[in-house]
């Protein structure tokens, strides 16, 4: 119904132009032969950019204030609100640039149109103002890279010893993590020939550090802590991109990037602050992938620091969930890896360390 | 010199021989039409099968835009068209989706913004403006638009394979376009795609050279560089960024070739799909990346640099007043075409490159906004206390300024690595692009087409429906696009088939059907001016042979000029192409071709000067050539 109604919308607004068309034509033949300079219209086109200056400007200060909050995101990390206020100082800058310049030129347009008794100003070059509006925006421009820079350096600076690292690996549609474990607090290693529909890691197990690690299809996250994220493909191009924490970073297949960050507001905060119970935080893909682009969604938690904690000790180590893949273990490790994974009760702290 | 010389008068005899019926070519339909080595012949070629694309183009971007628009929408009545692209619960696939996303972008950049508007208008306006016969080599320019005509029909063919066209987004970027595995259009769609894209290059190289040739050699007597319009340095320096460039492109596209087809692994690497962990080591998706913006970047270039040298010229005809700073925006074409081989890696900041990489390309990327900015100011200087007639070529004109005003305003934060952080790949930098490059470049192609109209097909548009398809589509354009940037400061990642699955982006339905309707309207907007096109061409008001009262070169030959261009001798040149509105002078424009012996009552001092160069038959000015 929808379509037909635009079908027919657009012949009728086709055939109307298509009668003032030929109206028109014919009054300018009944007038006889045309001016060649201008005619009336002129003044109208002229009229009509200032309507349209009016307007449009109009409208877009309207609306950039009146929907403020519909098209902001709230902040929930330390470098969101940095290249927050780099971005509406950018915009302060490029906004009043941008109403001066398109005033300015609308109004010439109105004010200089065609008159039979007026010439133009032969003005064929200034060089002082050519030079001004050179070095102006040139130094308005070297303050906005400079800040920027600042920014950028300190966002991409290696990120502490004692950050959060978490894995975070793309796939033809969803996102998967992959957390070290509580015992030993480091990633395993993985190796991309060895993923299969279960171990969707890759997990090396040959590596001790791989037993306690745990995956989870939640990002958990503290609160107030550095959390490094280490982004891998499986297939294709992937991009982790976490809109209120003002992070994006490609997932490469063959190469492990990564991005470090510092989340400010709890879930439940950002609920309360929002004043909206169902709210939660969502990481989204932002590379074109396939079919399922669109649908790459994984939730999102941001815990207390002792919350978080809690939640890591409560999940299970990914070799406890698939024990068949014990045997992958070599044999002098399996006793440690059951140990570790949590499938056998420690036998005593000091006797674990002794394997390890 | 010399040798063009006798070329030229080799030319004249020639055409004094037919030079009473420019119509009645020797040859037949073939060779007058379709294989044709006129330059105004393959200009109109390459402006029909661009014209062709446009409509192409904007129809799959409504297409796509209904689905973003109306979700909800039934589109059974398309099923006639799409078949099995209709899914049977009556909605668009998700795949085709995703390959009309990357048709439209493969096919508005490369097929209408730089077969159909460089290819009309370098083709088009080099002979006539510098005043040379033809191009340098007429045979090398009709292969050109056929290797373009050969591209178009690959590209054409691939939406009709059951695998669908290639839909890997228009950067193509691998694995997803090596791999038939990862999405259907990455099978013969993404093959038919680098065999046209192979084609449209070699294409582009042809006509690339012959324009650089053309401009360097065969300028007629007086027009040394710093008398070409601005039209014709733009033309010059889009070419010589193509003829560097699109190698590159070539490049990319072949070792995707290798890895598609021969199992090499320059760009795949530790993959694993389907089920299977691919044999495929140490490659790197990035390597593609790098080559593909080397191009990829320049390109952006070589569309908007024609449009910005035929607003030069529109606008000043049209204010009566020279261009501000002729110089200055040479100087500017020169260092916008230096710095676009240097800025590549803004479109890689979070792609995982080395971020100290993309602090030097955001220095450099913000420089380049420089002679963008000087730019902007000289258009709006030369419009200051001029003379303004609204033909439709000036309002298009002043559309792209404006376009180029908006759109170039938000590539500030885009080069701004630290914010485009969070604006990359969202709807932000589609409303930034499309501003600045798309609508800019395709109002250049617009004004373009209605100024050169009269010396295209002898006959005039209609100014009215012009003004209808002005204010229709500039309006559209910018109720399409400039809503788009609310709708990515929100975060709304682009080539999102719908955005239902996150609480995040559930917002902005009422912003985007404005702008699917907006799109509708502007779609729409574009058949009168369809309709203006061809029934001028036959039926329009006879134009006269300089309508616009301009000084450049093309408006001194016939009506309609025939092989060759103009009958008798080519014209000397004795003047720069901006003498508007001169003090002292009778009317409000000096051609060209008027000596300065002629109008000693409006020469400045040191023009005076120049008189003692010239000399009546114009064979002096061969003086003034020799000594640049």
């Amino acid at each position: 119904m929808m379509s037909l109604i635009i079908g027919l919308g657009v012949i009728l607004v086709l055939v109307i132009l298509y009668m003032i068309f030929r109206v028109a034509n014919l009054v300018t033949i009944a007038k006889g032969e045309k001016n060649d300079r201008t005619d009336s219209s002129n003044s109208l086109n002229a009229a009509l950019f200032i309507v349209f200056m009016v307007v449009s400007l109009g409208v877009f200060f309207w609306y950039s204030f009146e929907y403020f909050e519909d098209y902001t995101l709230p902040i929930a990390s330390i470098h969101g609100a940095w290249t927050d206020t780099l971005f509406w100082i950018t915009m302060a800058v490029t906004v009043i640039a941008f109403s001066i310049i398109s005033i300015v030129m609308f109004v010439f347009i109105y004010q200089y149109r065609y008159k039979p008794e007026r010439r133009a100003k032969f003005y064929p070059d200034n060089h002082y103002l050519e030079l001004a509006w050179t070095i102006i925006p040139a130094i308005v421009l070297a303050v906005l890279i400079f800040t920027g820079l600042r920014a950028w350096n300190d966002i991409t600076a290696p990120a502490s010893e004692e950050a959060e690292v978490i894995e975070i690996i793309g796939q033809q549609f969803a996102w998967v993590t992959r957390y070290p474990g509580v015992k030993d607090n480091t990633l395993g290693g993985h190796n991309y020939k060895l993923i299969d529909a279960v171990n969707e890691f890759g997990l090396d197990l040959r590596d001790k550090n791989t037993f306690d690690d745990f995956k989870s299809l939640e990002l958990h996250i503290p609160k107030g802590k550095e959390v490094l994220l280490k982004i891998r493909a499986k297939d294709v191009l992937h991009s982790v991109f976490l809109p209120h924490f003002r992070v994006k970073m490609d997932a490469v297949p063959g190469m492990t990037t990564q991005f470090k960050f510092v989340a400010t507001k709890t879930t439940q905060e950002m609920r309360d602050e929002l004043g909206n119970q169902n709210f939660n935080y969502e990481l989204a893909c932002t590379e074109i992938c396939g079919r399922g682009h669109f649908s790459m969604r994984m939730p999102v938690v941001v815990d207390e620091p002792e919350a978080y904690e809690a939640w890591k000790k409560g999940q299970e180590a990914w070799l406890k969930q698939n024990p068949d893949y014990l045997k992958q273990v070599p044999e002098a490790l399996r006793e440690a890896a059951m140990i570790k994974s949590g499938m056998q009760k420690d036998p005593g702290a000091g006797v674990a360390e002794v394997k390890n | 010199m010399a040798t063009t010389d006798i070329h030229i008068h080799h030319d004249v005899h020639h055409h004094d021989d037919h030079g009473h019926d420019e119509h009645h070519h020797e040859g037949n339909f073939w060779t007058t039409y379709v294989f044709s080595q006129d330059h105004k012949v393959i200009a109109k070629q390459f402006l029909i099968t661009g014209i062709f694309w446009a409509l192409f183009g904007g129809i799959l971007s409504v297409i796509f835009r209904l689905q973003l628009g109306f979700p909800e929408a039934n589109l059974a009545w398309l099923k006639p068209v799409l078949g099995q692209w209709i899914t049977p619960e009556n909605k668009l696939d998700p795949e085709f989706y995703l390959a009309l996303v990357t048709m439209h972008g493969t096919i508005m950049v490369f097929f209408v913004l730089t077969a159909g508007l460089s290819g009309t208008f370098s083709n088009f306006l080099i002979p006539l403006q510098i005043g040379a016969r033809d191009m340098a080599s007429g045979f090398l320019n009709m292969l050109s638009y056929w290797f373009f005509f050969l591209s178009s029909v690959v590209m054409l063919t691939s939406f009709f394979l059951e695998t669908g066209p290639a839909a890997g987004g228009w950067t193509v970027y691998p694995p997803l376009s090596a791999l038939p595995q990862a999405i259907k259009g990455s099978g013969t769609g993404m093959t038919m795609w680098l065999v046209a894209m192979a084609l449209f290059i070699v294409s582009s190289l042809l006509g690339g050279i012959n324009y650089i040739t053309t401009v360097i050699n065969m300028r007629t007597n007086g027009m040394s560089f710093t008398r070409l319009p601005l039209t014709i340095w733009a033309f010059f320096f889009t070419a010589i960024i193509g003829v560097l460039s699109f190698p590159v492109l070539f490049a990319a596209a072949l070792l995707l070739i290798f890895d598609r087809s021969f199992g090499t692994s320059f760009y795949l690497s530790d993959i694993f799909i389907g089920g299977e962990a691919l044999p495929h080591t140490g490659g790197s998706p990035i390597l593609f990346q790098h080559l593909f913006w080397f191009l990829g970047h320049p390109e952006v270039y070589i569309v908007l640099l024609p449009a910005l040298g035929i607003s030069s010229e529109i606008i000043a005809t049209n204010s009566r007043k020279p261009i501000f700073g002729y110089k200055a925006m040479i100087g500017s074409m020169l260092f916008i075409a230096i710095l676009s081989f240097i800025v590549w890696a803004h479109h890689m900041f979070v792609t995982g490159m080395n971020p100290f990489l993309g602090s030097i390309f955001m220095l450099l990327t913000l420089i380049i906004a420089v002679p963008s900015a000087v730019k902007i100011f000289n258009y709006v200087t030369t419009l200051w206390k001029g003379n303004i007639r609204f033909t439709p070529g000036m309002l298009f004109s002043i559309g792209l300024v404006s376009f180029f005003l908006t759109g170039g305003i938000t590539g500030i934060f885009l080069g701004n690595s630290a914010i485009d952080i969070q604006l990359h790949d969202t709807y932000f930098v589609v409303a930034h692009f499309h501003l600045v490059m798309g609508s800019a470049s395709f109002f250049g192609m617009l004004a373009g087409i209605y100024h050169w109209f009269p010396k295209m097909f002898g006959r005039m548009m209609n100014d009215k429906l012009g003004y209808i398809h002005f204010w229709l589509t500039f309006v559209g354009v910018y109720l399409v696009f400039f809503p788009m940037h609310y709708i990515g400061i929100a975060g709304f990642p682009r080539r999102y088939y719908t955005w239902t699955n996150f609480e995040t982006f559930s917002g902005f339905a009422d912003l985007n059907m404005l702008v699917s309707v907006a799109a509708i309207v502007t779609l729409s907007a574009q058949f009168i001016f369809l309709f203006n096109f061809f029934y001028s061409m036959f039926r329009g008001r006879v134009a006269s042979a300089n309508p616009w009262n301009s000084t450049t070169l093309e408006w001194t030959t016939p009506r309609n000029p025939g092989h060759g261009n103009w009958p008798g001798e080519i014209p000397s040149v004795y003047r720069w192409p901006y003498d508007y509105s001169k003090p002292g002078a009778k009317d409000d424009f000096i051609p060209q071709t008027i000596p300065y012996s002629e109008t000693p009552e409006s020469n400045l001092p040191h023009e005076n000067e120049l008189i003692k160069l010239e000399s009546s038959n114009g064979h002096g000015a061969i003086i003034v050539e020799g000594k640049h």
